[in-house]
Parts: structure tokens; C-alpha cells; sequence
């Protein structure tokens, strides 16, 4: 490279991929019909003949996590392949009982995707390389001096979802991770659980001078297991590579690993020292054939992904972007967000619905910590609550004071309101009278306000509906005060 | 051993008849093992009280009106197939004292059908060898020239067969593993379709080639143990589903008007002419009971070695690495992990075996994998095509099984690729997935020895209903010659 044409003004951008492996949702293993819910268990507890590679044992693949690496490529927008074959990788480590991984390596399941992030300059295409499945490793525990391997982990299913260097940024970088876990999450293909490590990163990064086309030399980044490493390690290495760039240095082709405490990376292997992964194709697992009516079937079986979803949210229900995306961050929200709307009708435009989600609800769903999907104020109970706030019958306060209620004893809003007599005074000739009486009361405030002290109109507001418990209808309220007040 | 019956059918016959118990059957080979060890040693393990234990429950179920074809017969299992409670070591160092936690498919469908396992037969270390001289634990004697080596790699379970040492035994056939020995022992031996019985719980030496197959004294005992062992298994994605047919009801028939080829290519230099005299007498036989036999070609015969030992060594390069001395298995417990792994690795494979970790490594590494692996992969469907398109003329192939008859012990080609030329007749047939039956054919006289030779039959895909056809009518031709 000619790096001594650089000026010290020169701008530098960054050209970032990732390669993001996620655990599938499966009820078993990958080759072998071991529980693939090992968090928690007792180490070793998890493990037979194939996943231990006992002699003779013999890999037989799970359907389920064929099915689910589809779903998450067509999810991904990528094209499905019929042919698919595994292979084996190999490499040696204990955490690695067969002393090879078999993996999707020629023929993956999935090629050529995208997947929208949204960016201050708007919607940005990421290219998504491959998607493809392969087995995970046992983990080595490090205890008094000695090491211990635990294979509970050993041949659990994981999707490695690789991306085009088409990322510019670390926000970038950030949207594109909440973005694909939100995805995986939504259609059930992984928990997206990043503490329990179901969700590990790695990042590739290198720089180019502003403006050109050619590729820098990339530096591959590991072991990132949460998006704050990711974000961090990019940073990091940003400015070390930017650095020795500076200086007329060049940056070498390595393989990194990021120390989380010392908010450092360190150089694992360099790129003469690369693994020879020697891949040939599994000779125990004959080549899948990919049948086009599963793949259809697999792709009915998707929900309306969170992109889709948000854009409905604005269109159909007339959210601004910003809500919209808050309410399908979550499917069982989002859930719950359309259900409500269904159930409430024509009788309250969705904004006004999004606001009393947004608001009351969260707040109380936070409170509790339940998932939204199991509290006991159900979106046709919460229906039936805004019904009575639309219908005027109680006004926000009350209903506020209700959906508490509600939340607590799972009960109807109309019990509560029956029960505790909260239904809203608009009868105006009850109203008049206690105005009437109220203005009597207070020759001194009225004299004030009809002198010009208007903001008083408040407080008698406040006066009426304290006396009425906060029944009374404000805008009746309001009226009758204008009518005396002013004449 | 006068009441000790020759094959799975009279055992059968004599537990029937009530003439003998299981257990009484068990006991006298048992004793018979207990007499010819010390000379033959073909067996690695013997596990007398399972085996009498497994005697006890077939004689509980011949009195409860059970009578299936393996009922209460004892067998012999090649050391490199996992069973139940026996150890497994697979003729290595590396699995001294391995007790594997699970059954192979074929043991247990055998235990099943009641057989009785008499214990575990020696073999070349992880299979790979042709005379059993690369086991860790010593070298079987062939019983008919016990300073002569028996075959390989299933060297145990063809010369327990051949010395009556059990009823039957079963063997694997990586690249003629099971014709080899069974050739060298006067012995019948089977090399089933790949994919026809499953490897589950076979220790794995070559996954694309390895195939269980039965050695036994005659061609319907061949027959009735395919039958008790073959068919799909959930637990090798690599069986066939296709069903089973009833092979021990279709050994009738004779050869009359089938058309046998004659491979013109196995016929190569340094063949001893005993062997050739054995295959042309062979032939003329087939012509005797009616069959036309005609020379045909497999043009990339020649490449059967190169391209054996590239795919087979590449597999078992990866097959072999789980020997790491972590989980099970010897260990050499050096501190240091890189250390433990040499240490382990290094004591525990013998010579041949670490020959061919690296041959096959070698072979899959970046920048020779295309002129080596994949041009062997390339050349394997070649290879294949060969034998499709001669089964477009002829019903079977007639050809030798192995170029010499049983070596002394000790005295083997010492050069690598003239030791590797030793399989050149059973190579190609493996690589293309066919079956082959080896039997026996002939006998040559060498410094005052009659040594065996046997010839193979090859068959298409999936039907060794033909082969054993095949088989029965030599096999009686031969009984009246």
C-alpha cells in the first residue's frame, strides 16, 4: 500500500463484517437426541455416545434445526439451498471431542440475504453472506489450576450468520445486532439470551482512506459476547489501527481476541500461523436434498417480521415511526399492541391506544416484571376499560386508577367501576349545583379571577373535581366554570 | 471336538433336536477356545460367564418354543465392534481396557436373536493392516500354517471360524478387511453393500468404506447372519431403508445361464499362479454349471490403491482424532496439554496407524486437497461407473481375492506400496459400495503347507440375494469335486 501519500488529514473509514453465531431454539442436539437445554444442568449431565464421540458413535442431523436454520434464512431474505452437505472441519481442542466440528461449508443453507437497518440517512441494506448451521463446543472451566471440560454444550445446534463488510460504523454495527436478535427472537429460532451466551460475536474491521474502494487489511476480532464488547472492541481497534496508520505503519492480518476487563484485544494468532481446517465433506451424513414444498411450508410458518411490522404500525394504525418501533421491539407486545386494537374498534383511534400501552401499561408491566403476554389485564380486558374512557363514562384518572385495579385482581374494568361507583358525573344539573356552591364559598377567588387572574381557573377545576372524587366529566366541569366564571 | 458343530445351521439343528443345550454348546467352545489359544490366539477378549450367562437366556427361550435362526449358536465379534460389557479395543494401545458405554447395532440386533457372544477377536490396530501383525496385542495364527499370518485386518474372526473356535464371527471390510482373511482361512466371507448394515457402534476407520460383514463356514450361515444383521438404522444416516429379503430361502437356483465377467485387470504381475490356477478352475466351474462366463474390463482398476489409500487416510485422519486422551481411553497425563496430546497420541498408535494419520492429513491439507482428496473422489465415481457399466452385461464378477496366499509371519513385502498392492482385487469393489463374497476355492502347496485360496464373487448394489445364489452352487460344485 502507498500509506506515505497520507496526509495527517486524511479520513479514515471503517469497513466493518460480523459473523454472528446464535444457538437455535431445538428440543435436541444436533446429532444426537441429548436435550439441547443444558443451561443450568449439572456439567456432563447432557451427553451420550455421539456428542461425547465415544468410538463407534455416529452423527444423525436434527430435522428441527434444519427447519429452524431455514426459517432464519428466509427471514434473512436469503435464497435457500436444495443442496446442502456438511463437513468436517478440523482442528484440535478438548472442548472438541470429536477433534473436528462438523459444519455447512461448500454447500450452506442459506445465501445471498439482507437484512434493513435504519441509519440517520435513512434504511440501510446489509448484505448478508451466508447462513448456515453447524455444532457448538463444550466449555472448559478453569478451577484451582486445573482445567475441566463440560460438554453439555457439545453439539448443540448454532447458526452462523456471516455479513458483507457493509457496515460503516459502530452505531451501524449496534443497529445491525438488535436488528438480527430482534429477528431471531421474533420467528422462535433462539432465545437471543446474550447471558447465557446464546448469542456470540465476532467482528472483522479494517480502514481505508476516505473515498477509496480497495479493501484495508482486515483484523478478525473474537470471542465478543455481548453487544458492549462488540461496540467496544470496534472502537478499540478503530483507533489502534488509525493510529499505526497514521504513523505510516501497516496494519498486520490477525486474529484477535478482546480482553472485556482490560478493554484491550490481543493477537491470538497471526496470519501465518491460520488453521488448516482441512474441511471434507462428512462421510457419515449423506447431502441433504431440501424439498421446495418444506421450505414454503417453513416460510408460512413465519410471523410478520419486526421491519414489516413496523411499517404497518405506521401505516395502518397511524404511528410515528418512534412508537411504532418501541411497540414491535417485542413480538408478544406487538402481540398484544394488535390484539388491543382489535378489541377496542372504532372507538378510540390506535395513537390514543399506543399512549395508554405506552404508557400506564408499561409502566405497571415493568413494575411486575411479568412478560406482557401473561399479565391478567388481557388486551379485551384493556378494551373494555378505554371503551368506558372513550364513552366518556370515566375520565383518564380514573381509568388510570382502574388499570391498576385491574392489574392486580385480574378483574373487568366495568366490575371495578360498578363496584367502587366511579363512573363519571356528567350530569350537568348535579354539577351546577355544586359549582354554584363552590363559587359561593369563595367570593375572594372568583373576585380575583374576574379582575384578571386567570390561571385560578385551575384551581377551581381542581376544587370540583376533588369534591367529586375525580368523577366529574372535566369538560362539563369546564363549561359550567366558564359559564359562571365569565358572566 | 467331535460334537462340535461346523456351522450356524447344524448348531441350530443340535439345539433343535434337544441333543445339546446352549449352554452345553457354549461350554464346548468355550473349552475348544481354551485349547487352540495358545497357538492361534484369535481372540483378544473372552467373556465366559456373559457368554454362558447369554447361553442360559437362549436355552430360556428355546423352552418357551422360540426357534429363530440364531437362537442360542455362539459367535465371535471382531474387537473393533463395540458390545455390551466387553471391552473394545480395536487392536490398539490408545483403547487398553475402553469399556464402551453402549451397543453397536449389529450386537444388539444379534443379542436379540439370541446369540450367544463367545468374546472379542484380534485385529489390525484400528483395521489397517492384511495380517492381523499390527495389532497391539499380537498376531493371530492361521490355522492352516500356524507360522503363517491368517489375513487382515479381520485376522481374529476368520481364523476362530476357520479353527472352530466359533460357530461364525463377524468381521469389517474397509478394502477387503473381511474377503482377505476369509480367503486365507478357507473360509466364507462377505463384504455387503455399503450402507446395508449399519456402522453404528463400529469403531470408525474409514466411514465411506467400513462395512460389518459376516465370516463364516459356509455360504448359508453367510446368508442367515446378513440377514440377522442388515437393514436400516435411524443411528447411521448411511443404511439403506430398502428391505431385507430372506437370503437363506433364495440360495437355490444355480447359475445356470448367468453371465459372469472376468476382470481382465486383476490378473497383474506377480500374482502367484496358484491364486491365477484357482480363478481359471473357478471359472471353468461357473462354465460347468451352465453360467457364461466372458473377460471383461474395469479400466480404472489401477487407480484402486492410489485412491483408496488417499480417501481412507483422509477419513481416518479425522476419525482418529478424537483419540486424545481426554475423555477415555489411555492417557499419557503429561501436565501440558500440547504434551498430553503427543504423548498420548505418540504411544498410543502403532506405526501403520500414524503412517496413514498422516498420509490421509496430508492429502486433506490447503493447497493438495484438490490434486489429492477431491482427484480422489473424481477418480472413486470412475471407479464406480466401472462396475455399473460391466453389471449392464453380466449378473456378477468372478475374480481372485488376494494376489499371493498367507505370507509367514515376519515376512511380509517390506516396501509400503508393494504391502499396499496386496488389496488391489478387494479395493475397488469397496470404494464402489458393491458386495463381494470371498470363498473358498483352492488350495497351494508351499513348503510343504496347503494354504487356502479363495476366489470372490461381485455383485450390484444391495443384491447379494445373487451372490449367495452364486455362492451355494460353487460351494456344492466344489463339495463333489
Amino acid at each position: 500500500m502507498f500509506s506515505s501519500h497520507l496526509s495527517p488529514f486524511t479520513q479514515y473509514e471503517v469497513v466493518i463484517g460480523l459473523e454472528v453465531h446464535a444457538e437455535l431454539i431445538t428440543k435436541s442436539k444436533m446429532f444426537c437426541s441429548c436435550s439441547a437445554d443444558f443451561f443450568g444442568a449439572a456439567p456432563n449431565t447432557h451427553v451420550c455416545p455421539v456428542c461425547l464421540a465415544m468410538p463407534g458413535a455416529l452423527p444423525v442431523i436434527n430435522k428441527e434445526a434444519v427447519a429452524q436454520t431455514i426459517r432464519a434464512g428466509l427471514a434473512l431474505n436469503c435464497t435457500i439451498a436444495e443442496d446442502v452437505r456438511f463437513e468436517r472441519k478440523n482442528y484440535t481442542y478438548p472442548d472438541l471431542p470429536k477433534g473436528y466440528q462438523i459444519t455447512q461449508y461448500e454447500l450452506p443453507q442459506a445465501v445471498n440475504g439482507w437484512l434493513d437497518i435504519d441509519t440517520p440517512d435513512g434504511v440501510k441494506r446489509i448484505s448478508i453472506t451466508r447462513a448456515h448451521l453447524e455444532e457448538d463446543t463444550g466449555k472448559l472451566v478453569h478451577e484451582n489450576g486445573a482445567s475441566l471440560v463440560d460438554y453439555n454444550r457439545a453439539g448443540v445446534p448454532l447458526l452462523e450468520i456471516v455479513s458483507e463488510p457493509d457496515m460503516r460504523s459502530i452505531d451501524e454495527v449496534n443497529e445491525y445486532l438488535t436488528r438480527l436478535r430482534q429477528i431471531l427472537i421474533y420467528i422462535g429460532a433462539s432465545t437471543g439470551d446474550l447471558e447465557k451466551g446464546a448469542m456470540r460475536m465476532e467482528a472483522n474491521i479494517s480502514l481505508r482512506p476516505a473515498g477509496s474502494e480497495a479493501l484495508g487489511v482486515k483484523v478478525e476480532v473474537k470471542n465478543l459476547n455481548s453487544f458492549r464488547a462488540v461496540r467496544n472492541a470496534i472502537a478499540y481497534e478503530i483507533a489502534r489501527q488509525e493510529r499505526i496508520l497514521r504513523a505510516g505503519g501497516q496494519v498486520e492480518q490477525v486474529t484477535m481476541g478482546w480482553l472485556e476487563a482490560e478493554g484491550r484485544t490481543y493477537v491470538q494468532r497471526s496470519k501465518e500461523d491460520a488453521h488448516d481446517y482441512r474441511y471434507f465433506p462428512e462421510p457419515d451424513l449423506p447431502p441433504l436434498r431440501i424439498e421446495r414444498a418444506w421450505v414454503a411450508e417453513l416460510a408460512a410458518s413465519l410471523p410478520e417480521l419486526p421491519h414489516a411490522r413496523r411499517q404497518r404500525f405506521v401505516a395502518q394504525y397511524g404511528l410515528s415511526p418512534k412508537d411504532a418501533d418501541v411497540l414491535t421491539a417485542e413480538r408478544p407486545t406487538a402481540d398484544y399492541f394488535d390484539a388491543l386494537v382489535a378489541a377496542v374498534g372504532e372507538d378510540m383511534p390506535a395513537k390514543k391506544v399506543a399512549n395508554w400501552v405506552m404508557g400506564d401499561l408499561f409502566r405497571l408491566v415493568n413494575d411486575n416484571g411479568l412478560p406482557i403476554s401473561d399479565i391478567p389485564v388481557t388486551p379485551e380486558k384493556f378494551a373494555g376499560l378505554l371503551k368506558l374512557v372513550a364513552a366518556r363514562t370515566i375520565n383518564a384518572n380514573t381509568a388510570s386508577q382502574v388499570l391498576k385495579t385491574m392489574f392486580k385482581t385480574g378483574e373487568g374494568a366495568q366490575t371495578i367501576v360498578q363496584r367502587e361507583g366511579l363512573a363519571q358525573v356528567s350530569d350537568a344539573a348535579a354539577l351546577e349545583t355544586l359549582v354554584d356552591r363552590l363559587l359561593a364559598e369563595h367570593p375572594d377567588e372568583v373576585a380575583r379571577y374576574r379582575a384578571g387572574k386567570v390561571q385560578l381557573f385551575g384551581w377551581f377545576v381542581g376544587q370540583v373535581m376533588r369534591e367529586t372524587r375525580g368523577k366529574a366529566n372535566p369538560g362539563v366541569v369546564q363549561k359550567l366554570l366558564k359559564d359562571r366564571l365569565n358572566s | 471336538m467331535s460334537h462340535l458343530p461346523q456351522t450356524i445351521h447344524e448348531a441350530r439343528r443340535l439345539l433343535r433336536s434337544g441333543a445339546m443345550t446352549s449352554v452345553e454348546l457354549t461350554e464346548a467352545y468355550l473349552e475348544r477356545i481354551a485349547q487352540m489359544e495358545p497357538d492361534i490366539h484369535a481372540y483378544l477378549h473372552v467373556a465366559e460367564a456373559q457368554a454362558l450367562a447369554q447361553a442360559r437366556l437362549a436355552d430360556e427361550r428355546m423352552a418357551a418354543g422360540q426357534d429363530t435362526p440364531l437362537l442360542g449358536v455362539p459367535l465371535g465379534v471382531k474387537d473393533i465392534i463395540n458390545v455390551q460389557g466387553m471391552p473394545a479395543t480395536a487392536g490398539s494401545r490408545i483403547l487398553e481396557g475402553f469399556m464402551p458405554p453402549y451397543e453397536a447395532t449389529v450386537s444388539r440386533k444379534l443379542r436379540e436373536q439370541g446369540a450367544v457372544f463367545l468374546g472379542k477377536l484380534n485385529t489390525d490396530e484400528f483395521a489397517m493392516g492384511w495380517s492381523t501383525e499390527n495389532s497391539a496385542y499380537g498376531v493371530t495364527h492361521n490355522p492352516w500354517a500356524q507360522d503363517r499370518v491368517p489375513g487382515g485386518s479381520s485376522g481374529g474372526p476368520a481364523a476362530a471360524v476357520a479353527a472352530g473356535e466359533a460357530a461364525a464371527s463377524l468381521g469389517t471390510d474397509t478394502g477387503g478387511s473381511v474377503r482377505q482373511p476369509a480367503s486365507w482361512t478357507n473360509t466364507v466371507g462377505l463384504r455387503p453393500t455399503y450402507g446395508r448394515v449399519s456402522r453404528y457402534g463400529v469403531i470408525a476407520f474409514a466411514s465411506s468404506l467400513d462395512q460389518v460383514g459376516p465370516i463364516t463356514r459356509d455360504v448359508r450361515d453367510s446368508a442367515l447372519l446378513l440377514e440377522a444383521i442388515a437393514g436400516h438404522d435411524p443411528k447411521d444416516s448411511t443404511t439403506f431403508s430398502d428391505a431385507v429379503p430372506h437370503y437363506a430361502d433364495m440360495l437355490d437356483g444355480g447359475v445356470k445361464g448367468m453371465r459372469f465377467g472376468l476382470p481382465r485387470e486383476y490378473f497383474t504381475e506377480g500374482m502367484h499362479p496358484g491364486v491365477e490356477k484357482a480363478t481359471r478352475e473357478a471359472v471353468a466351474r461357473l462354465r460347468d454349471l451352465g453360467a457364461i462366463v466372458e473377460e471383461v474390463s474395469l479400466p480404472h482398476t489401477d487407480y484402486g490403491m492410489p485412491v483408496y489409500y488417499l480417501i481412507a487416510t483422509a477419513e481416518a485422519s479425522a476419525n482418529l482424532s478424537r483419540y486424545d486422551g481426554v475423555r477415555y481411553g489411555y492417557s499419557a497425563k503429561a501436565p501440558d496439554l500440547q504434551e498430553n496430546y503427543k504423548l498420548t497420541r505418540g504411544r498410543g498408535f502403532g506405526q501403520e496407524v500414524k503412517r496413514r494419520i498422516l498420509l490421509g492429513t496430508y492429502a486433506l491439507s490447503a493447497g493438495y486437497y484438490d490434486a489429492y482428496y477431491l482427484k480422489a473422489q473424481k477418480v472413486r465415481t470412475l471407479i464406480r461407473a466401472d462396475f455399473d457399466a460391466v453389471f449392464e452385461q453380466c449378473d456378477a464378477l468372478v475374480a481372485p481375492v488376494a494376489p499371493i496366499p498367507p505370507y509367514r509371519i515376519g515376512e511380509a513385502p517390506t516396501d509400503p506400496v508393494a504391502l499396499y498392492l496386496l488389496d488391489v482385487m478387494t479395493l475397488p469393489s469397496a470404494l464402489a459400495g458393491v458386495p463381494a463374497l470371498a470363498l473358498p476355492a483352492d488350495f497351494v502347496e508351499e513348503d510343504g503347507a496347503k494354504l487356502p485360496v479363495g476366489v470372490q464373487f461381485i455383485g450390484r448394489p444391495l443384491d447379494e440375494a445373487t451372490l449367495f445364489r452364486i455362492g451355494r452352487a460353487f460351494e456344492q460344485a466344489n463339495e463333489v469335486a
